[in-house]
């Protein structure tokens, strides 16, 4: 027989000298979030089990020897946690100028913001810095892989693998600063395993994934937020009832996102919900 | 090919479609109903409504062919695929949907997954069953095919087709002769118990694995796996109800619930897995001749008097036709006006042709659509309408009975309108003013007649994100599951037992032999849904066409290669298709869908027998052989 989970008990955390009481299992990010701190997260995935990958949630828990990542350590009854100590701010500065001298983030939302609070300069490293630049992998209709926008968050590799999907049509090749994400024996999409779910567009938080549609249309200038519309609703496919979030810019579905906290998808999609729009 | 979306009014005359205005489209709808009517009676009009539609528009369309026109001649594509099930599951308890919530799957021991290939088909619904595999749950895949979903399984039962009854009562059996079966629930909650152990007793596993081909050790396997979880889904989709005999396939499985009380417990039940986006909702909303809305029966006096006050008229007080009886209406001259909206029945029916020329015998055809569908071009007059998910508002409800809201997110293009907004013009020429503002306003009109949709507000709906019926009350919810009652210690709250059926195996209609020795079966891609027309919207890199899939050793012997066209040929039809090399198949089976039928029409292949009691067609189990095709010189 397989248990079914106990109730949670509720622990008190402090954030910030402030107290907040949270389930307990919630890490610290939960109880930064429940105090309505706004601590930056790149690796972190909501519907993810956390990866820790990137460090620039780091926070400074009193008594710790070293910075903690809110995304994974768990909240602790009593713990102290500053979200914004000086120790904590610099190395998120010393990350976002790392990732930001190597790693096109022109499509990560809010990066230049963080930078511009952190005091960040990617430039410091010199113009000969390595970068993972390289050209957009554009081989089908659906998405496209532009890895030079690629963080190395892993979190596509855990959407298409045992996370969600289970298809494991990528994972990472390489070693060191030559790792990158690919498919096996990097060939193209339409030559691995994909099935088009899109779920690791849904979880990339950098843009390295994009529709197809995002993608062409950033490339002609028509790409615009500002004027774009979100609205969710069911899929028009089977009868599981999907819930979709649809990216309407003038009278146009420009892509379609999932809500992560629905009881039916959370947050994933298949190919025909996630990119089988065309017929309206 | 991919389909234009329509974006304005059609007429017929002098035999071709030409535009109209939507006045002139309107009058020339509403004046063939009546003329018809009147010539014939109310019984003469049949109502196609819209499994991909919202709540709200079912809910008028019924409304429209009860009040307007006076008949329950109202039914959806729900006949082709999951009638069964709904007739099945209210048979034994009253009520017509799947019992157990997603989430229920994740937290269960057991899953058997009956004759559904649900990574294809419905891939979300998979990830649910992929988290109960890896909380520790056992997965069962009983299908013809080795499909995906069978490569997630602890054991795959590879039977012949239509051999479901065999196998189940071979499960019963075993189980029964183990002692492993739940005395105390059968004994309080059923009826029937020793008239189905007697019919289940010759099935033994040897005879079982006779028939089915499934080796006797693994019957017995998944019988004891069943018997002894603490709690057991069963899932099916198609491959239980697409056949003659759907609605005994259907109880047979509810059979083994009843005997291990595998049903009306937290992670314990039956899920059927729909297979349009609101199958669930159209039979919901009383979009089927037997039944008012909020699943009420037609033929009780009491309910019909609410509806009739409501509604302020008189309902027939007897159950109307149904998809196939309407269809065989139309070939006997009694049903000669049909309003049909969002269907492709030329398209999606067994025996595709005979459907056509049933269709062309109508005095008036009525489509209202997105696409100028095949069945489309056959209409005296097309309506262009919205697509209900995206360009309207309302809701849907999903294959674990959740009601969630649909929201317009676009304009629907050039003059096309609002599904309920063109039903009730068509009304208020037939004289009924009905005028609604807004989607709400219908779903309160509905709530208000349907008790276990009261609770459900719009406001709530948003709020929780989709609530699962019954919800009677707007401030409580219910349990995820249904039937909780036949748990219950008082015989009174425990209300009616549930019923065992006693059922006999009875094979696919269409027989193999030497002329047609192979077993054609057909279902779903992942990339491509039904007839195609939605589907082939978008540039798919899965996407190869339509071909037969063969098993290797059926192609060798065959001498054919993959990506050969070949020619496959029914008793009712023939089509040519390339062939695809699948090891999934076993000797003897061919798989194909109904994804491209302008390139290759499969349904000219498949066979109309269809379930008496629910009308669904034996689209599963047609025979066939495959002929190399020798090029001229």
């Amino acid at each position: 027989m397989i248990p079914l989970q106990p109730p949670r008990r509720l622990i008190d955390v402090q954030i910030d000298g402030e107290t907040v009481r949270v389930p307990e299992g919630a890490t610290i990010l939960d109880a930064c979030r429940a105090a309505g701190k706004d601590v930056p997260t790149l690796c972190y995935g909501d519907t993810l089990t956390p990866k820790n990958a990137c460090r620039v949630c780091v926070v400074e828990v009193e008594g710790a020897r070293t910075l903690a990542p809110a995304c994974s350590r768990k909240a602790e009854a009593g713990m102290k946690v500053g979200t914004g100590t000086e120790r904590a701010r610099h190395s998120r500065k010393v990350v976002l100028e790392l990732l930001g001298s190597s790693v096109d983030l022109s499509t990560t939302p809010r990066a230049a913001e963080w930078t511009a609070e952190y005091g960040a300069d990617p430039a410091r490293f010199g113009a000969d810095a390595a970068t993972v630049a390289q050209p957009a992998k554009v081989d089908n209709d659906l998405y496209v892989r532009d890895y030079s926008k690629c963080i190395l968050c892993y979190k596509c590799v855990d959407a298409c693998g045992d996370q969600w999907q289970n298809t494991f049509a990528i994972a990472v090749a390489g070693r060191g600063f030559d790792a990158t994400i690919s498919t096996e024996f990097d060939a193209p999409l339409t030559d691995s395993a994909c099935v088009y779910c899109g779920n690791c567009v849904e979880v990339c938080p950098t843009g390295a994934l994009s529709f197809r549609t995002e993608f062409d249309m950033r490339a002609e200038g028509t790409w615009d937020e500002s004027r774009q519309s979100e609205t969710t609703t069911v899929c028009s496919y089977c009868g599981v009832g999907c819930n979709l979030t649809l990216h309407v810019q003038d009278n146009k579905i420009v892509k379609v996102t999932s809500p992560h906290d629905n009881p039916v998808t959370k947050g994933n999609l298949c190919v025909k919900g996630r990119f089988g729009y065309g017929y309206v | 090919m991919s389909y234009d979306r329509l974006t304005h009014p059609l007429v017929r005359e002098n035999g071709v479609l030409r535009r109209a205005t939507w006045d002139e489209a309107l009058d020339r709808a509403a004046e063939g109903f009546r003329r018809n009517v009147a010539r014939h009676g109310p019984d003469c009009f049949a109502m196609l409504s819209c499994a991909r539609s919202t709540n709200e528009m079912n809910y008028i369309g019924q409304k429209f062919t009860r009040v307007v026109i006076g008949t329950n001649n109202v039914d959806s594509c729900n006949r082709t695929c999951h009638a069964p099930s709904v007739a099945g599951l209210s048979a034994v308890f009253g009520s017509g949907g799947g019992t157990s919530s997603y989430q229920e799957v994740e937290d269960t021991d057991v899953i058997v997954m009956w004759g559904s290939a649900a990574r294809n088909a419905h891939p979300i619904f998979f990830q649910h069953v992929l988290k109960g595999i890896k909380n520790g749950a056992r997965m069962f895949a009983v299908d013809p095919r080795r499909t995906g979903t069978a490569q997630w399984a602890d054991l795959w039962l590879g039977l012949n087709v239509g051999t479901d009854i065999p196998l189940a009562h071979a499960v019963a059996r075993e189980i029964i002769h183990a002692g492993l079966h739940n005395r105390a629930f059968i004994e309080r909650a059923t009826t029937g118990f020793e008239e189905f152990k007697e019919c289940v007793e010759p099935w033994t596993l040897t005879a079982a694995e006779q028939v089915t081909g499934v080796p006797a050790e693994a019957i017995r396997e998944l019988a004891h796996a069943y018997a002894r979880a603490d709690r057991a889904q069963l899932c099916w989709t198609l491959g239980i109800t697409e056949h003659h005999n759907a609605t005994d396939n259907v109880r047979a499985l509810i059979n083994l619930a009843l005997l291990t009380g595998h049903v009306g417990r937290y992670g314990s039940g039956l899920s059927p897995l729909r297979g349009q986006n609101n199958v669930q909702g159209g039979g919901d909303m009383g979009a089927i001749p037997n039944r008012l809305p909020g699943f009420q029966d037609i033929l009780d006096p009491a309910l019909r008097a609410r509806f009739e006050s409501a509604w302020g008229t008189s309902i027939q007080p007897r159950y109307g036709r149904n998809l196939t009886q309407m269809l065989e209406g139309m070939a006997e001259g009694e049903i000669t006006a049909c309003y049909l909206i969002g269907e492709n029945p030329v398209q999606s029916e067994a025996d595709s042709l005979a459907c056509v020329k049933r269709l062309s015998m109508l005095d008036h055809l009525v489509v209202q659509d997105i696409f100028l569908t095949r069945t489309a071009q056959m209409a005296d007059v097309v309506l262009p309408a919205s697509a209900a998910w995206c360009e309207a508002d309302g809701t849907f409800t999903n294959s674990e009975r959740r009601v969630q809201r649909v929201r317009k997110a676009l304009e629907p293009p050039g003059e096309a309108r609002d599904d309920i907004e063109i039903m009730c013009e068509l009304a208020r020429r037939m004289g009924h003013d009905w005028h609604y503002d807004g989607a709400e306003e219908v779903w309160n009109e509905l709530r208000a007649l349907s008790p276990q949709h009261r609770g459900m507000t719009y406001q709530r709906l948003a709020e929780l994100q989709g609530i699962q019926w019954p919800c009677p009350s707007e401030d409580a919810l219910e349990p995820p599951y249904l039937h909780g009652r036949l748990w219950a210690d008082d015989p009174a709250e425990r209300g009616l037992p549930a019923p065992f059926a006693v059922l006999e195996h009875s094979p696919p209609v269409d027989l193999l032999d030497e002329e047609y020795p192979l077993r054609l079966t057909t279902g779903r891609r992942l990339d491509s849904y039904n007839t195609g027309v939605q589907s082939s919207g978008f540039a798919s890199p899965l996407r190869r066409g339509e071909t037969i899939e063969l098993c290797p050793e059926d192609a060798e012997r065959l001498g054919v290669r993959a990506g050969e066209e070949v020619r496959i040929t029914s008793r009712r039809g023939s089509v040519t298709a390339p062939v695809f090399i699948d090891p999934a198949l076993r000797p003897g089976l061919v798989f194909m869908t109904f994804h491209f039928p302008d390139e290759v029409d499969v349904n000219s292949l498949t066979i109309e027998a269809t379930c008496p009691i629910a009308g669904t067609a034996e689209f599963k189990a047609a025979a066939v052989r495959v002929e190399k095709l020798v090029k001229a010189g």
